[in-house]
Formats: structure tokens, sequence, C-alpha cells
């Protein structure tokens, strides 16, 4: 599977890490190509069935990214947002889905960098998992 | 005229109740069936027992909905359904004076699915309890079978028996039952490797026919419109792929995270006896770990997931 190229959803908070991806982008920071960007006010605002239609739909790996804790724009959006994806990885780890297709992360709007570190790292975990199986929506089944 | 009846009347009368939530016997045997009583003359047919396993508080959150009166609403409560009174008080769902909780010692409620298990096509027409066992019979055919082996899943290893809030207790409080650990089917489903996991639940909510028995009888299910019955967006397909099954049962899950009081409703109504419990019960002990929570167990502390500590774990963050 060498020449697998996984296709990610990203899932960026308007105020941090979407700001962190345009100053990579300004920056002419590299980074992989392989995801797909939805702007979200904040990541609280990510619901665990967006990233399981995203799995559903075929894609091989989901990213959630927002401010860092305590620079929510929102005071406590991320905070909450933490909660609830503990408890969606754990969830999905205890069902036998990779844990690594689904991951989370904090970007500041400073973080260019980090941000193309971050694709980075995911799109080579991802890639390495290989193209996703489980839960995807298959014709007649 | 039992304990019980004798003081629900009272009850009736000093809280001046407009409706009471009880048992009274069901028309078939071992299945007690939810009843409303609305004078207190009418307590007489009150029971409780090992045969009384709906969970009553389903009933307060229907009634919100048609109803925008406020009337006084008295509810008998096994442990797991106090839980659920007091998480559904929590999330302001309706007034905490509006309702009168009347606790019961629970000693476990028998799972119908596993007896019909064990009889197979015999059908029973009488039962009685003595001790332990529970003696049924019919037509040319008497069992004797022990009690332990034909509760819930969820009462085997209950820890609260008993109401942990209530107005008025009536007997004496019962013991857990606790004859196996909360946590070992759990312990042992993650002994085996990711892919048979995946199977197994593939195996199990692929049987869904999608009748949502399991969200209509939980009473922590109680929004207006769920997401399975949303056309726009529509979410999740509404037939029968298995993917949408299991987003389904994932997110029912997910929903129920840090509110599910274990009473086993839902295990009870899946006409296809799914094991819709494991993955609940996982995410339980997930909040009860990471977040230090029990659902249902005061009026003053948040849920798990509608709160946050600014120091809770975050290992699992890149």
């Amino acid at each position: 599977m060498s020449d697998f190229e996984p296709k990610i959803m990203t899932f960026l908070c308007n105020w941090c890490s979407y700001a962190g991806a345009d100053l990579a982008g300004v920056s002419r920071i590299q980074y992989p190509p392989n995801t797909r960007v939805i702007r979200v006010p904040c990541s609280g605002r990510v619901d665990p069935l967006f990233i399981l239609k995203c799995l559903q739909d075929g894609y091989d790996g989901v990213l959630v990214s927002g401010c860092h804790p305590g620079d929510c724009h929102y005071i406590s959006g991320n905070y909450v947002a933490r909660r609830k994806f503990a408890v969606l990885k754990k969830a999905l780890e205890f069902m036998g889905m990779e844990p690594d297709r689904v991951q989370f992360s904090w970007v500041s709007a400073g973080e260019g960098e980090k941000f193309s570190q971050v694709i980075s790292k995911v799109t080579e975990t991802v890639k390495a998992l290989g193209p996703a199986k489980k839960l995807v929506k298959r014709i007649g089944r | 005229m039992s304990e019980l009846t004798e003081k629900i009347k009272k009850i009736f009368t000093d809280e001046k109740l407009d409706i009471l939530i009880g048992y009274e016997k069901g028309s078939l045997p071992l299945r007690g069936t939810p009843c409303f009583i609305e004078s207190a003359e009418d307590a007489d047919k009150l029971i409780f027992d090992s045969t009384c396993h709906n969970n009553l508080a389903k009933y307060l959150t229907d009634q919100k909905k048609t109803e925008v009166d406020a009337r006084k609403i008295g509810i008998v409560v096994k442990g797991c359904d106090a839980r659920a009174v007091v998480q559904l008080v929590v999330e302001k769902q309706f007034e905490r004076e509006n309702i009168v909780i009347i606790g019961v010692p629970c000693k476990g409620v028998i799972d119908p699915s596993k007896l019909r298990a064990k009889l197979r096509d015999k059908e029973i027409s009488d039962f009685r309890f003595d001790g332990n066992k529970i003696i049924v019979s019919g037509e040319n055919f008497q069992e004797t079978f022990d009690k332990n082996e034909l509760l819930s899943d969820g009462c085997l290893s209950c820890k609260y028996p008993n109401a942990p809030q209530y107005d008025y207790f009536i007997g004496d409080p019962a013991e857990p039952i606790a004859s196996k650990d909360e946590y070992a089917d759990i312990d042992e489903f993650e002994k085996k490797p990711p892919d048979e996991r995946w199977e197994y639940f593939e195996k199990e909510y692929g049987k869904c026919i999608r009748c949502y028995a399991c969200r209509n009888a939980c009473p922590m299910c109680y929004c207006e419109q769920c997401f399975v019955d949303c056309s726009m967006p529509q979410w999740i397909g509404k037939g029968g792929n298995l993917s949408d099954k299991m987003i389904f049962h994932i997110v029912r899950a997910m929903h129920l995270a840090g509110r599910c009081v274990d009473c086993g409703a839902c295990a009870a109504a899946c006409p296809l006896n799914i094991d819709v419990r494991l993955l609940g019960k996982r995410i339980e002990r997930e909040v009860a770990e990471r977040f230090d929570f029990t659902a249902g167990m005061d009026f003053e502390t948040p849920p798990a997931l509608a709160t946050f500590r600014e120091d809770d774990k975050q290992e699992f963050i890149m």
C-alpha cells in the first residue's frame, strides 16, 4: 500500500486552528495535501456524529483541532469538547476501530509550523493504517 | 393490604398527589405492568416485586411533552429508576417540587428474554417466589429456577438497589446483589483482538431492525426530535445498511455517556436481544474513571459531559 494516499477530514476551529492553517499557508510551509478542511466555530461544535459520518462516507481519518485549553474564544468550548472526544475515542477503541483514525490536537493561530507538523503526522499514521474498512458504508450490506 | 399500598395511600393523601406511577400485576405471568393511580382508593392494586422491570422514569418525560400543567406526580422507584429521576431533575426536565419520589427496595428484576430462552416453546400460566427460587408452571409442566439465573444482566452487578435520593422509602433497604464484578464482561471482552471485537459489534448491531424500541424505552432519551428522525439534514440512512445501524448505536451510546443509569430498559425492550449494554457499560466506566462521575446520585453535580475541569486528562491529544 505504498502508493495509498489517505483522505483525511479536518475540522478546524475558526479562531485558532483555522488561523493556524492560514498562517502555514501564507508562510509557505509545506504539508501533505491529503486533508479536506471544514471550518467550524469551535471544536465544541464538533458532534461525535460528524466524525462517524466522515468515516462512513469513506474518509480514512478524521482530525479535530481547536484552541489550546484556556484560549477558547467561547471560554469553555474546547474543555467540553475534550471530555466528549475522550469518551468517543475510548468507545471506538473498545469496539475495535483503529484508535489512530480519529485524532485531536490543539493548534493556535500562531502555530503555522505546528499545524504542518500535525497534518504530516496524522497523514503518516493513517497512511500506515491503510484504507479504512470499518464503518464505511457499502451498498447492499 | 400490604405495607406498600397502605403507605402509598397515606402519601397520596398527605402529599395531595394528582397522579401516582407504580406497578400492578400484569396480564401475563411474571410481567409487572406500569399503572397510573388517580385516587388513594385505587392504590390497592399496586405491587412491587421482581417482575416489575420497567423503568417508570420514562413516563415523566413523556408527560412533559403533552401536559403543560404542573401536576404533582408520585413515582415508585427502584434504585436505577430513582437515579434516572434524579438525572432528569439535574437536566432540568421537570421541577423537583412536582415529583414525589417513593423508593422501594429492589432485589433485582427478571429479564423476560432469559426466561423465554429457558422455556423455549412452553408457555407459563402461573408462578410463585420461594426465597431465591422461582417456581413456574403451565400446562403439564412445572419448573424451578434459581432467581439469579433469570435476573437482568445489570441487576447481577447492581450497586444501587435502593434509591440514593427519595422523599419516602417503603420497606427495609435491600442488599446489593453484586454476584459478579461490574466490569468483568468488559475486561473479558477487551482481551480479544480488535478485529474480533469489531466483528462482534457488527454481528450484534447488524441484527438491528431500527425499531428504536431501545430509544423509546430509555428514560434519558427525551429529545423532541431524535437525530435518526431528522430529514433536514438526514444524518444517517433509515434503511438496513450495516454502517447506518452501527452509527445509530454508537451515537445513541454517546448521547447517554455520563447519563446512563444502567437500568437495562433498552436491553429488555429490544426484540432481537441485541447486546446494547456492553458499549454503554464501557462508556460508563470511562466516565467514572476519567471524570469520577456516577449518573443520578445527587441533585447538584452536573452531568459529566456538560461540565469540565481545567486539568482533565488529555493524553489522547497529539
